[in-house]
């Protein structure tokens, strides 16, 4: 765990531009952080599928330890943002992309780069748990590992801290031999979370995690984020735009009108919703549309 | 946005990987070539085999230089899931090959026009045709189209529509039926309906064998083509006021049509060279038979069978262009039936 | 005894329209179209082979001895029918058919979902469905004239490395159309066959449980052992099941390829084998009344036998589906 370079914070808060295409946030840390690294950067990335021009030019920083939500309409390209950072975008048979994603300055698609390595440096949770059927709660935990091969020293105090740090140590602890299909879909989530945990990556991308989730296990999985965020940067794709306001440090405002998705604005959580720069944002965070 | 972004694809491969990868393959060729040489091992099948195992080595030691054990496994299982695929494959090529090698000398203008009345296996091969032989299976083929597929279509519904007390049992009896050897339908029929009742060969009583075998694969791929078709669409159905009927009839059988037309065209393939039940039952004359309830009738597997086992160099080529002549109305099958659910899925 | 009142669960019956009452009567004989004809199949065959099978007894399983002699006026003078040969010989073919088929399936069908580009991938189903529906005689034919004398060539060398374990020895050194020649073209008749089905089954794999693995850091290998292999498992029995049951019936290609002795053979290599419907092909064109009875008690096994693989198919499928759920 590295303390937070002081060099980070100097170039930090620059005032993000009204202009979408040119808007390039530069987001502080929030707090004395013991995130590792420094950070995510999207430099003009781009996304296709097949001739479908589906993001474009999206510049955003996320700075380690900071927690930033991804809001906009249904099929603004957020998923597909979130996507291109850790790779997954190319599973889709016909996807492109261009532009950078720079990992601690390093370029995820650069080539020679082990896209393995990148995926475990940079987790992911999806819209739906989807724990592995065929293993235990304490087997889903530690997957990464055996999908990874890498080797732990205590497996068990692993497994503890990331169910702890999920927030499901206390109600899973005594049946650990369970399936993970057992749970309700709140735990799933967590689990998904934890599973995410183990392989300790700096970086977690969350895409509508609480979408397919009862507001209990909202609250619950909230609450996860934002212990989460001292120790890696997190980025959250949401629908409910209280959640955005609740968990997240900074807010990008995406959206697409029939064209390719674009990043409207990013800012400060409290200023995009107290003082959107942008129409739009103003429109969309007040609920006159999407 | 001052410039255009192009769309790339950085997950591509190289040049330099290309390069790399055919390297590893030329190596891989002359390793198995000294190889085979050097040692008892012999003919294609070797050369590929050593190949493919050189191919999976080379490529999994320079992984793993590279990027550790774990990509080493995944090249290794690369070049032998990519083994698997050939040898699946290559049989079928051998076959083509020869099929089309020895058959086309057999071929003439004749074999659409005459047939084997009037030929003797050692007679030039000009003499004589298969036009018995096609007629005959067409036959056969029809008759039991008519017979299998509202039997095996009602089955199917019966098990995703119906869900009656009787789905389990049924769906066991189905797989079962399945697993119904020809032969056995062959001598079921012999003995239940040839012996009995009409005491004499006919298309028919092929067709009642090849009917057994046809049941349960238009039954089997209609269910699971049925299963696929959401809830959603049959509860639309009923709240919409539609009897069980009119949504069967008008929204879950259209919506699978496609897939029940890959069911009756995997039944036809299913049958269309069966020779063991025509064997028993169809007694394979020589002459065009034109009455599908009476008299032997011939059959392309039947005339290829004869003309194998008889066993002088004529024959043995007339069965290879029957073969070929099999082949291609297998072809023609398959590649329409493709043509026309690809055509309905498209709508 | 509490005094409250609970209300009996009310009945809802719902009194389908007529229109809904006769689909469900067609329909429903329909489906059962396959329960009369399998209780058909086993009756006829048991009712036209109940002669031979109350005279040979239990001798009719374990002997191997097939022979009938007739007096001029073609009655039956002695007759001795025994199938232990054929029934060995059956589930040995068809056994080394599948051993062989099963692993070469499961990796064409893994090549083919999350290896093969997808152009190649397009052609390949096409090519290999169109195999599973060639006519079992082409592979007979083409076996017996093409693939036999390499397949000798590799018996012989297995022979040769691997003789001293008992299946691999012959004795005597006679390697023509034996089991192992007739379980190669079984192999290669029911590849296509399984790669199909455990193509179908891996392709059902969930996406979003393949997702997770890849975006945990797993290499395609890793992935396909955590995710695709155990949701697929159970598939895969069925479908090496299918092709045992296909295999076990199998005639003409099994006739054109496999030399037919009347005795017990375990060397596989050996150019001696035994298949009841092969046996059934080759006795039938000159059987008396009295051995057609016969063969249709030796159906009457077959049929049996092919019925047990499918049902224990089916319990092991059941039992290893839930498992891999």
């Amino acid at each position: 765990m590295i303390q937070t370079p002081e060099s980070e914070k100097a170039m930090s808060s620059t005032q993000p531009s009204s202009l979408a295409s040119v808007a390039n946030a530069r987001i502080e840390r929030t707090q004395a952080s013991t995130a590792t690294g420094t950070g995510l950067e999207s430099r003009g990335v781009h996304a296709w599928f097949g001739k479908n021009h589906v993001l474009a030019d999206i510049n955003l920083e996320f700075a380690a330890g900071s927690v930033t939500a991804l809001i906009g309409p249904s099929g603004c390209g957020k998923s597909t943002f979130i996507r291109t950072m850790n790779r997954m975008h190319e599973f889709i048979p016909g996807a492109a992309m261009a532009g950078q994603v720079l990992l601690d300055g390093k370029d995820v698609y650069a080539p020679g780069v082990d896209v393995t390595k990148i995926r475990l440096q940079i987790g992911m949770v999806f819209q739906k748990p989807n724990p592995f059927p065929s293993m235990t709660i304490g087997e889903n935990v530690l997957s990464g590992l055996k999908l990874a091969q890498i080797k732990v020293a205590d497996k068990d105090e692993l497994l503890e801290s990331c169910l702890v740090r999920a927030g499901l140590w206390n109600e899973v602890k005594d049946r650990l031999d369970a399936h993970g299909g057992s749970l309700s879909g709140g735990q799933q989530q967590r689990l998904c979370i934890a599973r995410a945990l183990a392989v300790s990556p700096q970086v977690l991308l969350m895409d509508e995690p609480c979408s397919a989730l009862d507001p209990g296990s909202t609250l619950r999985i909230e609450d996860t984020i934002r212990e989460l965020s001292d120790s890696m940067t997190i980025i959250i794709v949401t629908h409910n735009m209280q959640q955005a306001a609740r968990v997240s440090d900074y807010t990008a405002f995406f959206l697409s009108d029939g064209g390719p998705g674009e990043m409207i604005e990013v800012a400060r959580t409290s200023d995009i919703f107290s003082q959107p720069k942008d129409k739009r944002t103003e429109n969309y965070v007040t609920g006159r549309f999407g | 946005m001052s410039t255009t972004a192009i769309p790339t694809k950085p997950w591509a491969k190289s040049p330099r990987d290309r390069i790399i990868g055919f390297s590893f393959f030329f190596a891989a060729i002359a390793f198995s070539y000294f190889f085979v040489a050097a040692t008892e091992m012999k003919g294609k099948l070797a050369y590929a085999f050593i190949f493919f195992l050189a191919y999976a080595l080379i490529s999994s030691t320079f992984s793993f230089i590279n990027r550790g054990r774990q990509a080493a496994k995944d090249a290794f299982v690369s070049a032998l899931v990519a083994l698997g695929a050939v040898v699946t494959v290559a049989p079928i090529v051998s076959i083509l090959a020869t099929v089309l090698q020895k058959g086309i000398p057999g071929l003439h203008f004749g074999i659409l026009s005459n047939d084997m009345s009037m030929a003797t296996p050692t007679d030039p091969i000009p003499t004589g045709g298969l036009l018995h032989a096609i007629t005959g299976t067409l036959t056969l083929v029809t008759l039991s189209l008519i017979l299998s597929v509202p039997i095996g279509i009602l089955t199917a519904l019966y098990l995703t529509e119906i869900k009656g007390k009787f789905v389990g049992p049924i769906r066991f009896l189905v797989q079962a039926m399945s697993g119904v050897p020809s032969i056995v339908a062959g001598l079921f029929i012999l003995s239940a309906v040839l012996y009995p009742i009409t005491k004499n060969y006919s298309a028919l009583m092929g067709a009642l064998a090849l009917t057994i075998l046809m049941i349960p694969t238009i039954a089997r791929t209609s269910e699971e083509v049925l299963l696929l078709i959401p809830n959603e669409l049959r509860e639309a159905g009923t709240a919409l006021g539609g009897t069980q009927w009119r949504t069967v009839a008008m929204i879950v059988v259209p919506a699978a049509r496609s897939g029940l037309m890959t069911a009756i065209i995997l039944g036809i393939a299913r049958i269309a060279g069966e020779t063991a039940p025509l064997l028993l039952l169809t007694g394979g004359g020589d002459k065009v038979n034109s009455n599908p309830f009476s008299g032997s009738v011939g059959s392309l597997p039947y005339y290829i069978w004869k003309s194998f086992l008889a066993g002088s160099p004529e024959s043995i080529t007339r069965a290879w262009t029957g073969l070929l002549v099999l082949m291609i109305v297998v072809l023609i099958l398959f590649i329409s039936a493709r043509a026309l659910s690809n055509r309905k899925i498209s709508k | 005894m509490t005094a409250t009142l609970i209300p009996s669960p009310r009945k809802i019956s719902t009194e389908p329209r007529r229109s809904d009452k006769v689909f469900r009567g067609v329909v429903t004989s329909g489906g059962l179209s396959s329960l009369v004809v399998l209780g058909l199949i086993a009756a006829f065959l048991a009712y036209r082979g109940f002669e031979v099978l109350r005279a040979e007894g239990l001798s009719f399983i374990t002997s191997a001895e097939w022979s009938i002699t007739l007096d001029e006026s073609a009655n039956v003078v002695e007759s001795n029918f025994g199938l232990s040969a054929m029934l060995v010989g059956t589930i040995l073919c068809a056994l080394v058919a599948v051993v062989i088929a099963v692993p070469i399936s499961v990796l064409s069908a893994l090549y083919l979902n999350f290896y093969a580009p997808a152009w190649l991938k397009k052609i390949l189903v096409a090519v290999i469905d169109m195999m599973a529906a060639f006519p079992s005689i082409l592979f007979g034919i083409w076996g017996f004239l093409v693939l036999m004398p390499s397949v000798e060539y590799w018996a012989k060398l297995i022979n040769r490395y691997l003789g001293w374990i008992p299946i691999f020895e012959v004795e005597p050194y006679f390697f023509s159309r034996s089991p192992f020649v007739a379980g190669v073209v079984l192999a290669i008749m029911i590849i296509p066959i399984i790669t199909s089905v455990s193509r179908e089954i891996f392709a059902q794999a969930p996406l979003d449980r393949i997702q997770a693995a890849f975006a945990l850091g797993a290499t395609r290998w890793a992935m396909i052992k955590a995710v695709v292999i155990p949701h697929g498992r159970s598939g895969v029995v069925g479908g090496a099941m299918l092709g045992l049951g296909r295999a076990m019936g199998e005639t003409v290609a099994v006739y054109t390829v496999l030399n037919i002795v009347y005795q017990i053979n375990w060397q596989i290599l050996l150019g001696a084998g035994g298949n009841v419907a092969s046996l059934i092909i080759l006795k039938f064109g000159e059987a008396s009344e009295f051995e057609i009875k016969a063969l249709m008690a030796a159906g009457l096994i077959l049929f049996l036998l092919t019925l047990a693989v499918n049902a224990l198919a089916n319990v092991i499928v059941k039992t290893t589906g839930k498992s891999g759920r």
